[in-house]
């Protein structure tokens, strides 16, 4: 079967072969790498839009599978092969799933890796193991890419893996650095520990549904009158249906991977990575794989209830929590972490409260909105932070103060990007929060009421890291900048991106039954929200535009609790205490004893005995010629009278 | 003429194989305990050839068996010698008490 789409394997594939071919050679031309690697990144951006276009667009006509019924946007799997065959009706295929979600997700994912690419090149100038860090940029994008047209749960997962492999080795590009080699171990054993649980759900999720693929499992789950439906709603362990215990797991994979509380710590920690993988990896694109997971089975969660209000719950918790804490960092890598943790959060509670289909199904479309707005102006908040670093030589906002003389390009793009995410009028963010609160006020008021206070929280704390590092004090260094092409070029167009992405006409594209929605925001919602933004932002600017010691002051006035925000909620300290004081001293040591004592003790005495033996009979083997054949005589003899008078 | 009796051939062949036997556990010289091995041998064969004409009158298989046997006695011999001329070059002895190294 050939069709217009052929072109979009080569997504996949060309990255993957600029992994493999600096990763191989790389060391001996260490200059091109990082033009290849960018050059094919580019190429992959045109094939990406050039998908997006055909799909939504020109409705290209494609041999497709409509789903739901009526639905506009067809469901295609492209270059499918089984990779993995067991029996007749289980097996494991590879193939490109094109739907409105993918390919929306192409989108960000292409577009956010080209701008850090090319930032990048500057960025990660006279790096020692330069090549080495475009390998691994291209193995990660490839997984990405990979990980959002799987058409198969386990393909995901399998591309689920290689995103964490390749976060764990950005993380720990680093690696003479202690802390970023603790960072990544952190990052990579808290989403192992997720993705136990995802793998368990998995299992679950396609032993009751009978099959792997996608689009079995939702057409096979998502109506209530299918058999499959009701053996896996029947079937309940622990008072909970087996259906909502897999959704529940895989919804910790997703927890995991998008560091949803209380599973976020490795997150922060993860800015120990270079700036520009912060951008890609820990901000726009695998933090929301979760999401994407979410959302990809989103007609299976609707089924359950009690499943969705985990999703929702988590995600209102996490959404506020990480944005009291983002308030008390004075890392701007971290503020920033925290703030994607929080947005993060905003998608989960939106997907969480959402229905299914037409109007109920807006916080569906919000979310995904969310997602696409959140990449753009995230990553250049993130590549905004790394050019201030750059020059100033530390994370600390303390370092920093009055850069809007000395850089004044990053400086707007800065503003910008905080303008969005507090979600003032005409820039993306706007659209894409006034969404989620619109479809939360509809659905629960108790998370609207979050969302509405985490809304408020994060302009102000954004805006407190912009007056910092922007206005504040004089500048006391006196910083001189010079910002290579290959940096302003990724701020300019995401700023574009940042402030023209809202006009998208989103709900068209995607939404949770295929069909367009028209959503009508409620002018008393807006206001409310953009009064609370602005409240933020205006507290903000008289706590930080100029440098005065009322935030020290109330701070100190604020005692314990302030200590406890600032502390992380210490859970992290909650972490070690289980794992060293529980884990370690109640599992760990009775198995370490066991283990030493009666599994290695076993082996011992087999030993012993094996050679206690040895010992004893070892003198019969002489070397004297004639003993041998005096015992071999004997025998003989002994045999034939054993044969002549016992046997007969 | 009267026939001997199975009975005299096997009490010959008993004789010489315990000869044998005796032979090859006390002497101690290598050649010796050779030679103790074909007085054996040459028990077995005479074994072969009464049973086959005491017993089985019409046919022949003990015969060849017998001349089988002096065969690979032939090619033992040499072999075994060959060994002997072996040890005699690392031990400077054809003694069997003092070649006694293949051990534990």
């Amino acid at each position: 079967m050939s069709n217009i789409y052929d072109y979009t394997c080569f997504i996949l594939l060309l990255p993957l072969l600029t992994f493999l071919l600096p990763g191989l050679f790389g060391k001996k031309f260490p200059r091109i790498s990082g033009i290849l690697g960018t050059t094919s990144m580019l190429i992959v951006t045109v094939l990406a839009y050039l998908t997006a276009y055909h799909y939504f667009i020109t409705d290209a006509p494609a041999e497709g599978y409509y789903w739901p019924y009526g639905s506009r946007w067809p469901y295609l799997v492209l270059a499918k092969f089984t990779w993995l065959r067991f029996n007749a009706a289980l097996s494991l295929d590879m193939g490109i799933a094109l739907d409105p979600l993918s390919v929306m997700m192409l989108v960000v994912v292409s577009t956010v890796s080209l701008m850090v690419h090319l930032y990048s090149t500057g960025y990660m100038k006279g790096e020692e193991r330069y090549s080495t860090y475009f390998s691994f940029l291209s193995l990660f994008t490839f997984s990405m890419l990979g990980l959002v047209v799987a058409s198969n749960i386990f393909q995901i997962y399998i591309f689920w893996e290689l995103v964490g492999v390749s976060s764990f080795l950005l993380i720990g590009f680093y690696f003479d650095k202690p802390s970023a080699v603790a960072a990544a171990k952190k990052a990579f054993i808290v989403t192992r520990f997720a993705d136990l649980g995802f793998l368990c759900g998995i299992l679950i999720l396609s032993f009751y549904s009978g099959s792997l693929d996608f689009r079995v499992i939702i057409e096979r789950m998502s109506s209530s009158s299918s058999a499959f439906y009701s053996f896996a709603a029947g079937a309940s362990f622990l008072g909970v249906s087996a259906l909502t215990w897999a959704l529940v797991l895989i919804f910790a994979g997703g927890a995991g991977k998008s560091a949803m509380f209380p599973l976020h710590i490795w997150l922060p920690d993860a800015m120990e990575g270079p700036t520009p993988v912060s951008a890609l990896i820990h901000a726009a694109t695998m933090v929301v794989a979760g999401v994407f997971l979410v959302a990809r089975l989103f007609p299976v969660f609707c089924m359950s209830h009690a499943a969705m209000d985990v999703v929702a719950y988590t995600g209102a918790a996490s959404a506020l929590i990480a944005a009291l804490i983002a308030c008390t960092q004075t890392d701007i890598k971290r503020v920033l972490a925290y703030s994607t943790m929080s947005q993060i959060g905003y998608m989960m509670f939106s997907l969480g409260i959402s229905g299914y289909g037409g109007e109920k199904g807006l916080g569906y479309s919000a979310a995904l909105f969310h997602l696409f707005t959140h990449a753009m102006f995230k990553a250049l908040l993130f590549l905004c932070a790394g050019a201030v670093i750059h020059a100033v030589h530390s994370n600390e906002i303390k370092d920093m103060g009055g850069l809007k003389k000395p850089m004044p390009f990053t400086s707007i793009a800065f503003f910008f990007a905080c303008l969005a995410i507090s979600g003032i009028p005409s820039l993306s963010g706007f659209y894409s929060k006034e969404e989620i609160l619109t479809a939360a006020f509809h659905r629960n008021k108790i998370i609207f009421c979050t969302g509405l206070l985490t809304a408020g929280i994060t302009s102000f704390y954004m805006f407190r890291l912009y007056f910092s590092i922007f206005w504040n004090n004089k500048n006391k260094s006196g910083i001189k900048t010079h910002m290579a092409a290959s940096i302003t070029i990724p701020l300019f167009i995401l700023t574009v991106a940042t402030i023209e992405a809202g006009h998208i006409p989103f709900g068209k594209y995607v939404s949770s039954d295929g069909l367009p929605l028209h959503s009508d925001t409620d002018i008393r919602l807006s206001a409310a929200a953009i009064i609370i933004s602005g409240i933020g932002i205006l507290t903000a600017a008289f706590l930080y535009l100029k440098e005065r010691t009322l935030p020290g002051r109330i701070s100190a006035k604020a005692g314990i609790v302030y200590r406890f925000i600032a502390g992380k909620l210490y859970i992290d300290e909650l972490y070690l205490l289980i794992t060293k004081k529980v884990v370690f001293n109640l599992i760990s040591a009775p198995a370490a004893w066991v283990d030493r004592n009666i599994v290695d003790g076993g082996m011992n005495l087999l030993g012993a005995a094996a050679e206690n033996v040895s010992e004893t009979i070892r003198p019969v083997q002489s070397g004297k010629i004639r003993n041998y054949a005096l015992w071999f005589l004997a025998g003989t003899i002994l045999i034939s009278l054993f044969l002549i008078y016992v046997i007969r | 003429m009267n026939e001997i009796p199975l009975h005299l051939v096997l009490f010959v062949s008993t004789t010489l194989f315990f000869t044998g036997a005796y032979g090859f556990l006390t002497r101690r010289n290598m050649i010796t305990m050779l030679m103790a091995i074909e007085l054996m041998l040459n028990s077995v064969n005479i074994n072969f050839l009464a049973f086959n004409k005491y017993l089985f009158p019409g046919k022949a298989e003990g015969v060849f068996f017998t001349i089988f046997i002096i065969t690979i006695a032939a090619a033992e011999a040499s072999v075994a010698i060959a060994i002997i001329i072996n040890l005699y070059r690392k031990f400077r002895t054809i003694d069997a008490e003092n070649t006694d190294s293949l051990k534990f």
